[in-house]
């Protein structure tokens, strides 16, 4: 494995074996000291194009508590204002002989163009509405902690499916191990033909109650104007997780930010039954796992003349 | 959900209707009948003669002269309320449909303001069961304030009572808009009711471009501007689904253009006016202000082409686009002068007077025409049957008439036949056994 790029190319066993190595990294935040010398002397380039929080955060603590050195790279302030190109920045940082370049872009296929221009190993932390691969790793590793497995696992995933790459990658990682995955907001949020991805789909919350979790994604409030919905409040009225929809045992998930009020009921995200901060947790160490897999668990890729622009 | 249909409650009188002759194409029925009522229902149907009075039975004697229909169904008409109740309102627009033999009509929602919320609609709908003398369902807008732009809250609409979604009066002109609610339709149901127009086509003209546009020099409508909008929504029905219904039909290539969609297995239906069926654009050369209406009138051509549609069912019904103006906006020169004509009171005798008489429309289908729209909003229209609810049109054939002689019971006069004779006249209108219009023992004579 040289990449994570997304979860489609993925085989179940490569799901798998990733969240299998999750958990030994599961822990290491406990210990007083929470860092191993795993990855000493590698360099790890967050290349962020785009404002992120916990994702960035997450990725900088895995590479940090795997020991290897940490460049942050953001758009706003760099060269990039001054009309530098992609592909330049791209080179120009590639130059500097990162070994694995973690890519949030909002352009769909940045981070496989980033891993055709650097040579580094490339992991894509969202590019546009397409993939998170890691989101998805994350996700699945806290349902299977949950409930000690994801084979026959129902999961509904509700709320704007359309622009969301949290949900593309959720359903074709929960498809990929066995689960059974309903996606499920209005109509003109679920993008035709998306149960070729082998989910079912619903325009309704009916039903909602056979599911073992339901996963609310965000409802980008901020671009509420150019969404296709009638308003806010229409939307809660049909598609917000509150107490009364949510039956006692059933989990819920939401990658945050949280719209209190809008997807999820206010205080609902504080029971016990929300999972969103074990989400959070989760992420380190299942990065921290894909960071060891694609730089340790392998010889490292010897990137010298195999990548375009790396001379 | 909510009643779609509200008004008043149902008839508690026990009536006989005897010596009627029936005609129901939905049930079957034809021929002299007897209908006992009771508790706003058709309790018993007899042969003609069959039935006698029972004690505390109200008898309405058709003797042989009198005719009985399901009451009619209009899904278009424009109530005014709220906002404009100068110009009409529920309780005379309602007093207008039971004159006309309607038991139920479908109000659109481009009210003053628009309804578009459901606090709009629950507060007309109680109105309605104040002041309505027959059944109303409600449209809500298809867009937030008419504006073209943002889809209404149509789930909480459709589950608040609307019966169909519509920015009727106004074309939804973004095509986006209406893909996004052909795809919203999947969560919210109910049917989109389009009006057909190209705005930028019909440029603020006044009449159907044509011989007496040209001649008085009038700005002209293309009848493109119906048939090219028409024909972009279809496209668009055609691949995202959903159940539309296509308002005002007036031209010759909308005919050909539903014909065709429903060829193709679209779930689109359609309506014509009576204004549309027996009028054309040689009527503007008085330039009286009555015969501005939009879509404008068109040319003979369209007008058979219409009928056939109607005759052969690629037309579903008729509604009136029942659309009552004040006086100030019709008294102005014609350019100026409001579009829109009632059409309540009129309807039935109108359209047996100049299609069914000549022999151009089988009674039987205008009888159908005028009391099928019911099914295309999902509700049960009006049937001569036992148990069904008596929603009835008592008409007396062979009474004349002159169209606004004695008023009329809209609280508008701008009617396109008004001083015509017509024959032909509704005289006991029942809205779930009630009597809510009766000219027996007053023009008629027994």
């Amino acid at each position: 494995m040289d990449h994570l790029l997304g979860i489609e190319p993925l085989g179940r066993e490569e799901v798998e074996e990733l969240l299998s190595l999750s958990e030994s990294f599961e822990g290491l935040d406990l210990r007083e000291v929470k860092k191993v010398p795993t990855l000493r002397g590698r360099t790890v380039l967050n290349l962020f194009m785009e404002p992120s929080t916990r994702t960035r955060s997450s990725f900088e603590l895995a590479a940090k508590r795997l020991s290897a050195d940490v460049l942050n790279f953001s758009a706003s302030g760099s060269s990039l204002e001054k009309g530098e190109s992609f592909k330049d920045t791209v080179l120009t940082l590639a130059a500097q002989r990162p070994d694995l370049i973690v890519v949030r872009a909002p352009w769909v296929g940045a981070a496989a163009l980033v891993a055709r221009w650097s040579g580094a190993h490339v992991v894509n932390a969202g590019d546009g509405g397409h993939e998170h691969p890691t989101q998805a790793l994350l996700d699945l590793y806290v349902l299977k902690q949950r409930f000690g497995r994801l084979e026959g696992l129902s999961v509904w995933v509700v709320g704007d499916i359309a622009h969301s790459r949290v949900a593309r990658s959720l359903v074709l990682a929960l498809v990929k191990v066995g689960a059974a995955v309903t996606v499920c907001g209005p109509p003109t949020l679920v993008p035709p033909a998306v149960e070729r991805l082998g989910a079912t789909v619903t325009y309704t919350l009916e039903g909602v109650g056979e599911a073992d979790a339901v996963y609310a994604l965000r409802l980008q409030r901020e671009r509420m104007a150019e969404l296709p919905l009638p308003s806010l409040r229409e939307y809660a009225s049909r598609y917000q997780i509150d107490r009364g929809r949510l039956r006692p045992g059933q989990l819920l998930l939401h990658a945050g930010p949280v719209n209190r009020g809008v997807e999820v009921e206010g205080r609902l995200v504080d029971q016990p039954q929300a999972a969103v901060l074990d989400q959070v947790r989760a992420g380190v160490a299942v990065r921290m796992a894909v960071l060891y897999r694609l730089l340790a668990g392998q010889q490292a890729r010897v990137a010298a003349g195999t990548a375009e622009g790396v001379a | 959900m909510t009643e779609v249909l509200v008004g008043p409650p149902a008839g508690t009188k026990r009536l006989l209707l005897r010596e009627l002759n029936g005609l129901d194409p939905r049930s079957g029925v034809e021929g002299r009948i007897d209908l006992r009522i009771a508790r706003g229902r058709i309790v018993e149907l007899g042969e003609g003669g069959s039935l006698a009075a029972q004690e505390g039975e109200e008898v309405v004697e058709g003797g042989g002269r009198l005719w009985v229909f399901p009451a009619f169904f209009d899904p278009h008409v424009h109530l005014r309320a709220p906002g404009e109740e100068h110009k009409e309102g529920l309780e005379t627009g309602t007093q207008a449909a039971a004159a006309g033999g309607f038991w139920a009509v479908l109000a659109m929602a481009n009210t003053t303001p628009p309804i578009d919320s459901v606090e709009l609609l629950a507060a007309l709908q109680e109105r309605a069961r104040q002041e309505a003398a027959v059944m109303v369902g409600f449209f809500a807008t298809l867009s937030q304030g008419l504006g073209g732009t943002r889809l209404s809250e149509l789930a909480m609409l459709r589950e608040g009572g609307a019966v169909g979604f519509s920015d009727d009066g106004k074309p939804v002109a973004n095509p986006a808009l209406l893909r996004t609610a052909l795809r919203y339709q999947r969560l919210c149901g109910g049917v989109i009711a389009l009006h057909e127009e190209d705005p930028a086509l019909a440029g603020g003209g006044a009449v159907r471009e044509g011989p007496t546009a040209t001649r008085l020099a009038l700005p002209g409508i293309p009848a493109a501007s119906e048939s090219a909008a028409l024909a972009r929504d279809l496209e668009l029905i055609g691949e995202e689904g959903g159940r539309v219904h296509i308002l005002h039909l007036s031209t010759c290539r909308s005919v050909e253009l539903l014909g065709g969609a429903k060829e193709r297995g679209l779930a689109v239906s359609g309506e014509v006016t009576p204004h549309h069926l027996i009028l054309d654009e040689q009527e503007v050369a008085t330039l009286d202000t009555a015969f501005k209406v939009n879509p404008p009138l068109g040319n003979g051509k369209d007008r058979q082409a219409l009928l056939e549609g109607l005759r052969s069912g690629v037309i579903d019904c008729i509604a009136t686009d029942h659309a009552p103006h004040a006086p100030e906006d019709k008294e102005v020169p014609f350019e100026q002068a409001a579009m829109g004509t009632t059409g309540l009171e009129t309807a039935f005798a109108a359209l047996y007077t100049h299609l069914v008489e000549p022999g151009l429309l089988p009674l039987s289908r205008l009888v159908e025409a005028l009391s099928g729209g019911a099914t295309l909003y999902g509700l049960e229209p009006a049937t001569i049957a036992k148990g069904a609810a008596a929603h009835l049109a008592i008409v007396d054939l062979e009474a004349a008439w002159v169209a606004g002689e004695q008023g009329w019971r809209s609280k508008a006069t701008n009617c396109c036949f008004a001083g015509r004779r017509l024959q032909g006249r509704v005289v006991l209108t029942l809205c779930a056994g009630q009597p809510v219009h009766t000219l027996l023992g007053e023009v008629v004579q027994l």
